[in-house]
C-alpha cells in the first residue's frame, strides 16, 4: 500500500512560510523588548535575543530531525512517548527546579527545560492513537473514561507543579473530541458546568438558589407543557417559602435566609414529587435530580474557590469577572498592557521607540507579554497583522486536518490546532484584557527555549505527517 | 465514514469570531480610544521641580537683610522602601520610630508610586550625614530646597514671612502646587511675584521601579528654574534697628518716611518677634505660639492699629482754615483754659493768651482749634453744616485719611474719616451743628488714623503740600519698575503757601524755650530745626497713647516721622524724644543726648514684654 513520495513536494510550505514569519517577528520584538544602549549586538548571548538566536538555530535542527524520522514512527510510538511524559512530569514534581512559584522546570548544565510544553504533543499523540484506534466508538463511556485520562492525567500533574495555565491549556482538547463526534448533549452539559461556576461565582448564593428553581421551573413547563402543573409548584414553593418565614419570624429561630430557601426546597420538592408520583407528571424526577445536582455544583464551586485556590488565583479570577478592580495589584499587569498596546496608536511608535515595554512598565514583556511590544512599536497596522497571520495559520491547518486521509493524522492535526487556538486566544486576549492573566506563552514569538521547541515540534510532526498524507490512510 | 466532517465550519466560525472580536478590540484600544495615549506618558515621563532660590533683600544702603540657606526635603517613594535600620535611620535625623511609621503610611497612603515628602528642611549636617548612607535605605531621597534666613533679628513685620501655600491659594494661581512656599506677609507677600522666580522643570525617563533612564529628549523640552530677583529696600536697616531696640520695652508704633520720595525709612511695630521664628519646620509651632501672645506680636500696628490723631490734627484744621479763608496767620483767640460755650466746655491747659496762628499750634491751644473748627463748619460760604463738613472731610482725606494709602503692603487699614451721614445716624437728625462735632477739632473722636498715615501726613506737611504714596521697596533687579504710582506726587487740597505759618508753629513747638510753652522742647536737636507737634489720643481703656509727628530739617526735610506709644501719656513726654533720637540718628549717625536713650529704655509702660525665650529657636 505504501508508495515513496518526495515529501518536500507535498511539503505544505504556506505553513511552513508562516512558521518562519512568525519566528522572526518574534524574534525582532523580543529583541525591541529588551533591546538598551548597553547591549546592541544582535549575537550578545547574554540577553535574550541572542539567546533566542540560539534557540531558533536549534529550532532548525530539531525540524531537520523530526523530518527525518519515518512517518510511521510517531503514531507507533504515540502511547512510548506519552508514558515517557508522564514519567518525566512526576519527575520534575520532586526533582525539578522551582521558577516563579512554578516546579516545571529541569535544569541541566544551564539549559531549562520545561517538561509541560512537550506534555502536550506527547497528548496530542496519545489521544490521536487512541482514537484511531481500531473499532473506537467516542460516545461511550469505556471511551470517556479513556479519553478523560489520556488528557487530564497531565493537567493533573501540570497543575501540581503549580502552573495552572499550562494545565489549563488540555481543556482545548475539546475542540478535537468535538471534531471527532462527541455528543453534543456532552458539550452542552460542560458549557452548562461552566455557566454554572462562573454564576456561583458572581451571584449571591440565595440569588443562585432563587435562579436554579426559576430556571428549572420554567424548564418543567416548556417540557411539560401544562401551565397548571407549574403553577401548581411555584405555589408550593412559595406557600413553603412563607410559612418557614412566618415561623422563623414568631419562633425567634434566626435562620440564615438562605437556610430557610433551602429547607422550603426541599419540603416542596418532596410534597412536589409525591403529587407527581401520584399524577404521574413527567419530567419532575429528573428535573428535580438536574436542580439539585446544580445547588450542589454551585456551592462545592464555592467552597472549592474560597478553599482550595491560591489567592492570587481567585484574584485573577475576581478581577476577570470584573468583581475586583485594582489597577497597580493583580490589575496592574493587564493595565499596563493595555496602556502600551493602547498608546501604540495607528501606526505605532516604531521600531525601538516602545516607551513603555522598555522600561520594564510591563512585567514579562519578552515572554507572556510579547505582544504588548508589537502593539506599542508597530501599532494597530501590526496587531492586526499579527492577529490575521495566526488566522491564516489555524486556517491553513484545519485545511490540512481537513484533508488527511487517516484518522490518526486528521485527530493529530486537530490537537496541534486546538493547543495554538488555545494559546493564541488566551495570550492575546490578556494583553488586551479580554482574558484572565493566565501564564501561557504566545505560540512562536515568546522568549523562551522550551516553548518554541515544542510548538516547533508540534507543528513540524504534523507537516511531516501531512507530507505523507497518501501514504497514510489509516 | 466520517460523519461529523460539518463540525469543521463550526471550528472556523469559532476561530474567525475570536479573530473578528480581537482586532476590532484592538482597533477601540488603539486607535479610538485616547486614554491610554495620556496614560502612557505619565507613566514614563518623571516631571521633576527645580526649585529656584528667592530673591534676597537688602535694605537701601546694600545691606543684606534675608538670604537663602540650603534645607533638603527627605522625600519617600513608597514603592521601594524595604526594611531598612530605622535605629540609624532616626539618630541621623532625629525622629522616633512613631514619625517613620506614621509618615510612611502616610505616602502610601497619597500614592504607591509617586514620590511624597517625608521630612521637610533636614539641616546640611544631617544632610551630609544621610547622603553617605542614603544607599542603606532605598526608597528615600533628598530633594534640595531653600529656606530664609536673616541677617538681623529686626524688621520682622516689613520684610514679612514665608510659607507653604494653602488650599486655596492653590486654586487661585496654577503656578503653585502643594508643598510651594509663597510669601504670606510684608516684602515676601507684596514682591512675591518678583521674589519666587520661576520654577524649572525637567522631564526624566523613569522606568516603573521609577528609576531614573535618562533626560527625555536630551532635556530639549526642560525649563531651568530662574533665581528670583533681588529686592532692594527703602528701609534703613541701622535706622530700623535703632528704633527697634529704643522701643523694645514700650507697645506702639515708629514710622520714618523720606518725604521726597514716599521711601519708608523705618516701620518699626512693637512687641515684634524675631522673624528666625517663622522659618522652617518651627514655624508652625512658633507661628501658634505667637498668635496666642496677648501681646500680639505678629500685629503689625504701624499698618493695622488705628488710633485718633490726637492734637497732632490741629495742624490739619489749622491748614484747613486757611484753605476756607475762615482763618488767617494773624487770627487770634484768647483761651481762659478751656472752650466754653453755654453749658459746654472742653478744657485746656494753662498758657499765654491770646495766642495766633504759629503760636496756637506751639502752644498747642485746645480753645483756638474750637474756634477754627468751628468757623470751618459754620462757615458762611456753604449752605449747611452738612456741606462745609464735606469740605473739610475733602481737604482731611486729600493727605491719605480714611482709606488705604495703596502702599505696597498688602494688609494696610483704612482709618476712618467720619461722613455727615455718621453723624445724621448718631445724631439722628441732619441738624446737628459744629458743636456737636467738636472733639473732630482736636483729633479725638470719631476720628481714627495709622500710624503709616500719620507719617505721610507729616511726609506732605514736609513737602508743603504733597506726598508720595509710602513705600517699602526702592528697586527690583532686572528690568523691573515699581509701579508709577510710587512716583507721582499726590497733592493735598491746601496749597502750599499756607504751610509756612504751621510749619513755624511746629518749629517753635519743638525749639522754642520750655517756659515759652514748646510742647515738644525734648524733640530739640543741636544744629538742625526739627518740626514736630506732639499729640494724645484719648484712650477708653487706661492711659493715653503719646504721639508725637516731625520732620526735619525744617528746610528740605529729609526725614518726617510719626511715633505712637501706647499708654505713654502726653506726647512730648516719650513720643518727642524718641523721634528726636531717630531723626538724629538718621541725619548724623550720632547721638548728641546719649540720656535719652537709656530715659526712653527705662520707661517701662508695657505691662509685660514678650519673653523671646518662650519660643524655639
Amino acid at each position: 500500500m505504501r508508495r515513496r513520495v518526495n515529501i518536500w513536494s507535498d511539503f505544505d510550505w504556506v505553513t511552513v512560510g508562516v512558521y518562519f514569519l512568525l519566528v522572526l517577528i518574534g524574534w525582532i520584538n523580543i529583541y525591541a523588548a529588551v533591546f538598551n544602549e548597553d547591549h546592541q549586538s544582535i549575537f550578545d548571548f547574554s540577553q535574550r535575543y541572542g539567546k533566542q538566536l540560539v534557540w531558533i538555530s536549534a529550532a532548525l535542527v530539531i525540524i531537520i530531525l523530526v523530518f527525518s524520522l519515518d512517518v510511521n514512527v510517531y503514531s507507533f510510538f504515540a502511547y512510548v512517548v506519552y508514558g515517557l511524559m508522564i514519567f518525566l512530569l512526576l519527575a520534575v514534581l520532586i526533582f525539578g527546579r522551582e521558577v516563579h512559584g512554578a516546579r516545571s522546570w529541569f535544569e541541566m548544565g544551564g539549559v531549562r527545560l520545561q517538561p509541560s510544553e512537550f506534555a502536550k504533543i506527547a497528548t496530542a499523540l496519545a489521544l490521536a492513537r487512541y482514537l484511531s484506534s481500531y473499532n473506537v466508538q467516542i460516545n461511550t463511556f469505556k471511551s470517556y473514561w479513556r479519553i478523560a485520562l489520556i488528557v487530564l492525567l497531565p493537567s493533573l500533574l501540570i497543575l501540581l507543579q503549580n502552573d495552572t495555565g499550562s494545565a489549563l491549556v488540555y481543556f482545548a482538547f475539546i475542540f478535537v473530541l468535538y471534531r471527532e463526534g462527541l455528543s453534543e448533549s456532552i458539550l452542552l452539559f460542560g458549557f452548562f458546568i461552566i455557566v454554572l461556576f462562573v454564576l456561583a461565582l458572581v451571584l449571591e448564593k440565595i440569588i443562585l438558589i432563587f435562579l436554579s428553581i426559576f430556571v428549572a421551573l420554567i424548564i418543567f413547563w416548556i417540557l411539560n407543557k401544562k401551565l397548571k402543573n407549574f403553577i401548581i409548584a411555584l405555589l408550593i414553593f412559595t406557600f413553603s417559602v412563607l410559612i418557614l418565614y412566618a415561623l422563623n419570624y414568631f419562633l425567634n429561630l434566626d435562620l440564615p435566609t438562605y437556610y430557610i430557601e433551602l429547607i422550603a426546597l426541599g419540603i416542596s420538592s418532596i410534597t412536589y414529587a409525591y403529587l407527581a408520583f401520584k399524577n404521574k407528571i413527567k419530567h419532575v424526577i429528573l428535573l428535580l435530580m438536574f436542580l439539585y445536582g446544580a445547588i450542589i455544583f454551585t456551592f462545592s464551586v464555592d467552597y472549592f474557590f474560597h478553599n482550595f485556590l491560591e489567592p492570587h488565583q481567585q484574584k485573577r479570577i475576581n478581577t476577570l469577572l470584573g468583581l475586583e478592580s485594582d489597577p497597580l495589584g493583580i490589575g496592574y499587569n493587564v493595565n499596563q498592557s493595555k496602556i502600551a498596546i493602547g498608546s501604540g496608536g495607528f501606526a505605532g511608535k516604531g521600531f525601538l521607540r516602545g516607551t513603555q515595554t522598555k522600561f520594564d512598565f510591563v512585567p514579562e514583556q519578552s515572554t507572556d507579554f510579547i505582544f504588548c511590544t508589537i502593539g506599542e512599536e508597530w501599532g494597530f497596522i501590526g496587531t492586526s497583522a499579527i492577529v490575521s497571520l495566526f488566522l491564516v495559520l489555524l486556517f491553513r491547518l484545519i485545511i490540512i486536518a481537513e484533508r488527511q486521509k487517516s484518522t490518526f493524522s486528521r485527530v493529530y492535526a486537530y490537537g496541534v490546532l486546538s493547543i495554538l487556538f488555545f494559546h493564541i486566544t488566551i495570550n492575546i486576549g490578556m494583553t488586551i484584557g479580554l482574558m484572565p492573566v493566565i501564564g501561557i506563552p504566545l505560540p512562536f514569538f515568546s522568549y523562551g527555549g522550551s516553548s518554541l521547541w515544542s510548538f516547533t515540534v508540534l507543528l513540524f510532526i504534523l507537516l511531516r505527517l501531512d507530507a505523507s498524507r497518501f501514504e497514510l490512510l489509516r | 465514514m466520517d460523519s461529523f466532517a460539518g463540525r469543521k465550519n463550526i471550528i472556523r466560525l469559532l476561530i474567525g469570531l475570536v479573530g473578528f472580536i480581537y482586532i476590532i478590540r484592538l482597533f477601540i484600544l488603539q486607535v479610538l480610544d485616547s486614554t491610554y495615549k495620556l496614560t502612557a506618558s505619565n507613566n514614563v515621563l518623571r516631571y521633576e521641580t527645580q526649585f529656584p532660590a528667592r530673591g534676597l533683600i537688602y535694605d537701601r544702603n546694600g545691606d543684606l537683610l534675608v538670604y537663602n540657606e540650603a534645607a533638603y526635603d527627605i522625600m519617600i517613594n513608597p514603592r521601594q522602601v524595604v526594611p531598612f535600620d530605622t535605629a540609624e535611620f532616626c539618630s541621623i535625623l532625629e525622629i522616633d520610630k512613631k514619625y517613620i511609621d506614621e509618615n510612611i503610611l502616610k505616602a502610601r497612603q497619597y500614592s504607591l508610586y509617586k514620590p511624597s515628602i517625608f521630612l521637610k528642611q533636614v539641616s546640611s549636617i544631617a544632610y551630609a550625614q544621610l547622603q553617605e548612607k542614603l544607599f542603606k535605605f532605598p526608597g528615600f531621597f533628598v530633594q534640595p530646597r531653600t529656606i530664609r534666613k536673616y541677617t538681623s533679628t529686626h524688621a520682622a513685620h516689613v520684610l514679612g514671612y514665608v510659607g507653604e501655600v494653602n488650599e486655596k491659594m492653590i486654586e487661585s494661581n496654577q503656578y503653585y502646587k502643594l508643598g510651594d512656599y509663597i510669601g504670606i506677609s510684608g516684602i515676601e507677600q507684596s514682591y512675591e511675584e518678583y521674589l519666587k522666580g520661576k520654577k524649572g522643570i525637567s522631564i526624566l525617563l523613569v522606568d516603573v521601579h521609577n528609576r531614573i533612564k535618562g533626560p527625555y529628549n536630551n532635556g530639549r523640552f526642560d525649563e531651568k528654574a530662574v533665581v528670583g530677583s533681588n529686592v532692594i529696600s527703602t528701609i534703613d536697616i541701622e535706622l530700623q534697628k535703632y528704633g527697634e531696640e529704643l522701643m523694645q520695652n514700650l507697645t506702639g508704633s515708629v514710622v520714618a518716611i523720606e518725604p521726597a520720595t514716599g521711601e519708608i525709612l523705618a516701620l518699626i511695630s512693637t512687641p515684634n518677634y524675631d522673624p528666625d521664628l517663622l522659618v522652617g519646620r518651627i514655624r508652625t509651632k512658633n507661628y501658634n505660639i505667637l498668635m496666642m501672645d496677648s501681646l500680639k506680636p505678629l500685629f503689625n500696628r504701624a499698618l493695622m492699629a488705628q488710633y485718633p490723631p490726637g492734637s497732632t490734627f490741629k495742624v490739619i484744621n489749622a491748614l484747613i482754615g486757611q484753605q476756607e479763608k475762615v482763618l488767617f496767620p494773624y487770627t487770634s483767640y484768647s483761651c481762659q483754659g478751656g472752650y466754653v460755650v453755654g453749658r459746654f466746655r472742653l478744657g485746656c491747659h494753662i498758657h499765654s493768651s491770646p495766642l495766633d496762628l504759629v503760636q496756637s499750634i506751639k502752644n498747642s491751644c485746645n480753645t483756638y482749634y474750637c474756634h477754627v473748627f468751628r468757623s470751618i463748619l459754620d462757615n458762611s460760604k456753604y449752605p449747611s453744616v452738612r456741606d462745609a463738613f464735606d469740605s473739610w472731610r475733602n481737604h482731611v482725606m486729600s493727605f491719605g485719611f480714611g482709606k488705604p494709602l495703596n502702599s505696597d503692603f498688602g494688609n494696610e487699614l483704612a482709618g476712618l474719616v467720619p461722613s455727615k451721614e455718621l453723624y445724621d445716624r448718631i445724631h439722628k437728625t441732619e441738624n446737628w451743628k459744629s458743636l456737636n462735632v467738636i472733639s473732630l477739632a482736636i483729633g479725638q473722636g470719631e476720628m481714627g488714623t495709622t500710624p503709616l498715615q500719620m507719617a505721610n501726613m507729616t511726609a506732605a506737611i514736609a513737602n508743603r503740600g504733597y506726598y508720595f504714596i509710602p513705600h517699602i521697596v526702592k528697586e527690583i533687579e532686572g528690568d523691573f519698575s515699581l509701579d508709577k504710582r510710587f512716583y507721582e506726587k499726590q497733592f493735598t487740597t491746601i496749597d502750599s503757601s499756607y504751610f509756612e505759618p504751621v510749619v513755624h508753629g511746629m518749629e517753635l513747638a519743638v525749639n522754642g524755650d520750655y517756659a515759652g510753652g514748646s510742647t515738644a522742647w525734648r524733640a530739640q536737636i543741636p544744629n538742625i530745626i526739627v518740626c514736630g507737634k506732639t499729640g494724645t489720643a484719648q484712650n477708653p481703656h487706661g492711659e493715653d497713647h503719646s504721639i508725637f509727628i516731625a520732620f526735619a530739617p525744617k528746610d528740605n526735610p529729609k526725614i518726617a516721622i510719626a511715633v505712637y506709644i501706647e499708654n505713654g501719656g502726653f506726647g512730648g513726654t516719650w513720643a518727642a524724644p524718641l523721634a528726636k533720637l531717630m531723626i538724629e540718628k538718621y541725619l548724623n549717625d550720632s547721638i548728641s543726648q546719649p540720656y535719652y536713650e537709656d530715659y526712653i529704655l527705662n520707661a517701662h509702660l508695657t505691662i509685660e514684654n514678650a519673653k523671646k525665650s518662650k519660643y524655639m529657636e
